[in-house]
């Protein structure tokens, strides 16, 4: 190897920003800047890659930068979790570029050149949030991703997108400064550390009383994971480009918002002490209450994008219970969600960009017929939908399958059948959209002839995220594996 | 040479002011202020490096030994406030020519530039000495400056505003001078130092109990306490754009080092917090004016009032941090005062490069200078940033460090309230942030140009200072825990 | 007591009285007269605490065991030169604000003030 891991690790982090710099100076010829982009994606793919492949082979890495407060400062590691954060991130990156290329240009859209950089940005944060050591790190790159991708929501400039913007940053910084920042004071202070470590920091010194208070602000505290009744920000977040919603709202940002929780619950509680605090069992009727509550919400919701947005928060809460179960099959089946989700609701966003772009409809009641149309999109949103909702093919069935069998293990009947009816509910309110598209209630509303699909790099964009539903499906195995590492970290204190 | 640094830091801005009356012409009365505060600067940093090396500097005026003759005494707590001071005025004081060319006639620059370096001078020599007379005696000296200075504002209410702080500010002076002759009178020494010593044999009788009474709250005057904070906004909104800035970032914190001087170095903190309550009422204060002065700000449509609130509110957190009375608390405090003299300087400098473009600041004109003005304007989110305390800006290591000194003592409450008034920062600041990026600009408004770089370059030297020691925090802490320890040092 | 202390009494009667002026009244130039007096009476309490019954001025001579103490007369002599120059302030800005708003009755400023915001 040319670079050391350590270098590849610190790379990740610092080449999204470098490409800002390089974004910048091309900002007059756009060919030149969104090749820039796409490089950045690609290069940062494959170093992602690399650190995947030196960790599957055992190694340790962990670089420091410099303290920031004695005792705190940036600390980057590596383990499974991260990097399958950093993973999915970083490559769909790549696709949402190519996305954004056809979409941005087709929409006419000005102040591009800010676009990719903010967007650039935030994935830099998220490289950041994925490799971070420690919570003080983490904090950190969650505000500048939190900040990086305001403007990226207010995009447009409109009233909508500034009330929209409010709302976002409203509730993401209130979340974090009021409740995270304080809970990771705190955890400081109880614990002394504030290190990601195998079985939790707190060596059950702690008052359990404390840790329970200190579990529920951080699960508040973290808002970009939308458990209600922080989840607003998420729909007004959906006056963005669309390429943002499904980068950003479907993956990045959400997931960066699971993925904290993730790391809190495994690395500062541990495994072993979750089930024994007393908020455990109320942030899981939480969680539960608000899977089903927003798939409620999302059938009511006649904007595509609003709806994919309550299925994202109600999807989200999947991955919440996941980890909050504590359980081995509970831990596997969130993290494995965090993938199989990325990719499915991915694909509905840029499904849903494309039919704004192609046929300029946002709202779901004019959908009826457009199957013929765009029969291409319409399929993707149909597999990608199987996916959501958790049948094969599509690759949700496997994450589905292991958190049902994590509900099981820990005996929570109620969160079983709160899963069980929110999968049906997610066939009420996403597999009527493809299907009207294809039969309409009305066959005089049938528009046939001309197809009207979305542009090239747009339609490669779909083509390929659905491509990896399906292929999560039937060779699940990698991610399988990937999931059994963070669960053998994660146990690693029970020797 | 350099045993003389203690009172060269005093006499470089004194004896410049004069000077600057024999230069007349604008142009060069600048550039020897901009000499003179530099100079002043770098004295400051000398300072602050003997007394890293050698502890505390003895500076004996004119050879009298103490406690007869006028002593200057350098701790870590005075080399920071020092080196704050004069560091920021440096900074200001770049801006000056081009600032002023817009703010002030051609004939009042040179006045400006006079009342600037003694205002400076008052407020080192505050710091500096060791003498509680003395001190009184530079406090005059920098507020009559001020508030000539403040009187320099174009705007009429300037006057008014400069009137009611000559009126308050006088009130507040004399108080701490009968506070000092009572002092006096029981102890029959003016040497901080002494003063220390002699004061707790006499601490239980009711004239001690009655000078510190009259000198808490003529500081609390001095640094705009909430509620003796009335004189503050409109002083702040009316001067000149660099008047501001320097008040901003230096005057109140002069007021705070005062506050602490004479409550844990003279008083002695058994007496001011064991003996009187007095942290449970600044701790009240304190919380009370970090909301009813944010909530204040939201309301304010000058932005230079409502950032003028928002200094109220950031000298509540200060005071918080004073009232936890613990070297932990102390120092989060310190460090705010650090960083507040950074971000403020900031936001102050920046909103004077949009008076010197547009002529005004308010927030129906600032609207659409997001596009217009983007270096000035991204210097002002970037200070807003800080005020609200978003990781990667010192905002963020003053809250931190309060926070866990709120959580050391067990007062979490009150930690969660610091937060929550960090998030009315978010309401504030945002309203300037949705007028500059948000608002198409006002059609009764001509489109104008960026700053020019004689005003951007202090301006991003300030902000890259806010996210500089956002990183780098050795400087900052260090000397603030230093300070801190010293101060509980001497008073175990 | 009462009579042994006569001079505190005028002090604080002289300080309560230019209290009183600076916040009863809404005549700039009453205010500053209120400043001036609320001063002065700190002035006097400084140089009365310096009085020693049966003390001459600080002079050494022949006879004298008991003197004043000169080292508050000294300081009040500063602190009159600083009265001075915040009374000349005063009124150099009473002279401006007349000039500016025509007027140095406080409420009829306050009133121009609120118009024009």
């Amino acid at each position: 190897m040319i670079v050391s891991a350590q270098t590849v690790l610190q790379l990740t982090v610092i080449l999204p920003l470098l490409s800002v710099a390089g974004l910048i100076m091309a900002s007059r010829r756009p060919n030149l800047r969104e090749a820039i982009s796409i490089i950045t994606g690609v290069i940062l793919f494959s170093l992602v890659v690399m650190l995947y492949q030196g960790m599957m082979d055992g190694d340790v890495l962990r670089v420091h930068w410099f303290d920031v407060i004695p005792g705190l400062g940036f600390n980057f590691h590596i383990e499974p979790l991260g990097v399958l954060f950093a993973l999915i991130a970083s490559f769909l990156w790549i696709i949402t570029t190519f996305y954004a290329i056809g979409y941005m240009r087709k929409n006419g859209e000005s102040n591009q050149t800010r676009f990719y950089s903010c967007f650039a940005i935030a994935i830099s944060a998220v490289m950041g949030i994925a490799f971070a050591a420690d919570l003080f790190t983490l904090f950190i790159f969650y505000e500048v991703l939190t900040l990086s991708t305001y403007p990226l929501v207010t995009h447009s400039g409109t009233e909508a997108a500034k009330k929209g913007g409010r709302i976002y940053l409203g509730i993401l910084l209130t979340t974090s400064i009021a409740f995270l920042l304080f809970a990771v004071i705190a955890t400081w202070f109880v614990a002394g550390t504030l290190d990601f470590t195998s079985g939790g920091v707190f060596n059950g010194q702690a008052n359990p009383l404390v840790l329970s208070v200190l579990l529920v602000l951080f699960v508040f505290g973290v808002g970009k994971a939308a458990i209600m009744p922080f989840h607003r920000w998420l729909p007004s977040a959906m006056v963005a480009p669309t390429p943002v919603s499904a980068l950003l709202h479907a993956v990045a940002v959400v997931k960066a918002g699971v993925f904290s929780i993730m790391k809190i619950c495994l690395y500062i509680f541990g495994l072993d002490l979750l089930p024994l605090l007393s908020s455990t069992q109320f942030l899981l009727y939480l969680a539960g209450f608000t899977v089903l509550m927003a798939s409620l919400i999302a059938m009511r919701q006649d904007s595509l994008k609003a709806r994919l947005a309550y299925s994202t928060i109600s999807q989200l809460s999947y991955i919440i219970i996941g980890a909050l179960l504590a359980t081995a099959s509970g831990v596997l089946g969130g993290s494995m969600h965090i993938a199989m989700h990325a990719f499915g609701k991915i694909t509905l966003f840029f499904c849903a960009g494309a039919i704004y772009v192609s046929l300029g409809k946002t709202r779901i009641s004019d959908m009826q017929g457009i199957g013929w149309q765009m029969p291409v999109t319409m399929a993707a949103f149909f597999i990608a939908s199987l996916s959501i909702i958790g049948v094969p093919p599509g690759g949700g069935t496997w994450s589905k399958w292991f958190l049902v069998m994590g509900s099981l293990e820990a005996g929570q009947w109620f969160l079983i059948v709160a899963l069980m009816i929110s999968s049906l509910l997610n066939i009420a309110y996403l597999l009527p959209i493809p299907f009207r598209a294809f039969f309409p209630n009305d066959q005089t509303d049938m528009v046939r002839g001309s197809m009207k699909e979305a542009p090239l790099p747009a339609l490669i964009a779909i083509i390929v995220t659905t491509l990896f539903c399906l292929i999560l499906f039937v060779y699940p195995q990698p991610l399988y594996d990937l999931a059994q590492a963070i669960l053998n970290t994660a146990e690693a204190s029970h020797g | 040479m350099l045993n003389h640094l203690p009172i060269l830091q005093v006499i470089v801005p004194l004896l410049a002011a004069p000077i600057c009356l024999f230069l007349q012409k604008p142009k060069i009365v600048w550039l020897f202020a901009c000499v003179a505060t530099a100079l002043t600067f770098l004295i400051s940093v000398l300072l602050l490096q003997q007394v890293n090396v050698s502890g505390t500097l003895v500076y004996e005026l004119g050879g009298w030994e103490a406690p007869w003759g006028i002593e200057y005494r350098i701790d870590d707590l005075n080399a920071l406030l020092l080196l704050i001071i004069s560091s920021i005025s440096a900074v200001v004081m770049w801006a000056g020519h081009i600032s002023l060319s817009k703010e002030l006639n051609a004939d009042r620059h040179l006045y400006f530039y006079v009342l600037y370096l003694l205002s400076l001078a008052g407020m080192l020599g505050i710091v500096a000495t060791g003498d509680a007379f003395n001190v009184f005696v530079f406090l005059e000296v920098s507020s009559l400056s001020a508030y000539a200075l403040i009187a320099l504002g174009r705007d009429r209410r300037a006057l008014w505003a400069s009137y009611k702080y000559l009126i308050m500010g006088t009130i507040g002076a004399t108080f701490i001078l009968i506070g000092i002759g009572l002092m006096y009178q029981m102890t029959g020494t003016l040497n901080m130092h002494d003063l220390a010593t002699r004061l707790p044999e006499v601490s239980q009788t009711r004239t001690v109990f009655v000078s510190f009474a009259f000198i808490v709250v003529g500081v609390c005057l001095k640094l705009a306490l909430f509620p003796l904070h009335l004189w503050l906004p409109n002083a702040y909104a009316f001067a000149p754009s660099l008047v501001t800035a320097l008040l901003a970032a230096t005057s109140t914190k002069v007021a705070i080092y005062l506050l602490i001087r004479f409550t844990f170095s003279i008083y002695g903190l058994s007496f001011s917090f064991t003996t009187l309550p007095l942290n449970v009422l600044f701790l009240v204060l304190g919380v009370l004016g970090v909301f009813v002065a944010s909530v204040a700000a939201i309301y304010k449509r000058n932005t230079k009032r409502l950032f003028a609130y928002s200094s109220v509110a950031q000298v509540g957190y200060m005071i918080i941090g004073f009232s936890v009375g613990t070297a932990a608390g102390l120092s989060a405090s310190l460090i705010h005062i650090f960083n507040h003299a950074l971000m403020k300087g900031a936001i102050f400098l920046a909103l004077g490069a949009v008076v010197y473009r547009v002529g005004s600041v308010n927030l129906s004109q600032i609207n659409g200078l997001g596009r217009e003005m983007p270096y000035t304007m991204a210097a002002i989110v970037i200070g807003g940033l800080s005020l609200i305390g978003v990781p990667l800006t010192v905002g963020f290591i003053s809250k931190w460090y309060l926070i866990v000194a709120l959580l050391e003592n067990g007062w979490w409450p009150v930690a969660l309230l610091v937060l929550l008034g960090s998030l009315l920062a978010v309401i504030y600041v945002w309203k300037v942030v949705e007028s500059a990026y948000f608002k198409p600009a006002d059609s009764d408004r001509e489109p104008v140009k960026e700053a020019p770089l004689g005003f951007l370059i202090p301006v991003w030297v300030l902000v890259i200072a806010n996210v500089y020691f956002g990183l780098d925090t050795r400087l900052s802490v260090g000397v603030a825990q230093a300070a801190a320890a010293g101060l509980f040092g001497v008073t175990p | 007591m009462l009579i042994g202390h006569y001079n505190y009494w005028v002090v604080v009667a002289l300080m309560m009285l230019g209290f009183f002026i600076i916040i009863a009244h809404g005549n700039l130039i009453k205010k500053i007269v209120g400043l001036t007096i609320f001063q002065t009476s700190v002035f006097i309490f400084y140089i009365s605490v310096a009085k020693l019954d049966g003390g001459t001025a600080p002079i050494l001579a022949e006879g004298f065991t008991d003197y004043a103490n000169p080292l508050p007369h000294v300081l009040i002599l500063t602190a009159i030169v600083v009265g001075i120059a915040t009374t000349a302030l005063g009124l150099a800005l009473t002279v401006r604000i007349n000039e500016a708003y025509g007027s140095i009755e406080e409420e009829f400023i306050e009133k121009q003030d609120n118009q024009s915001c």
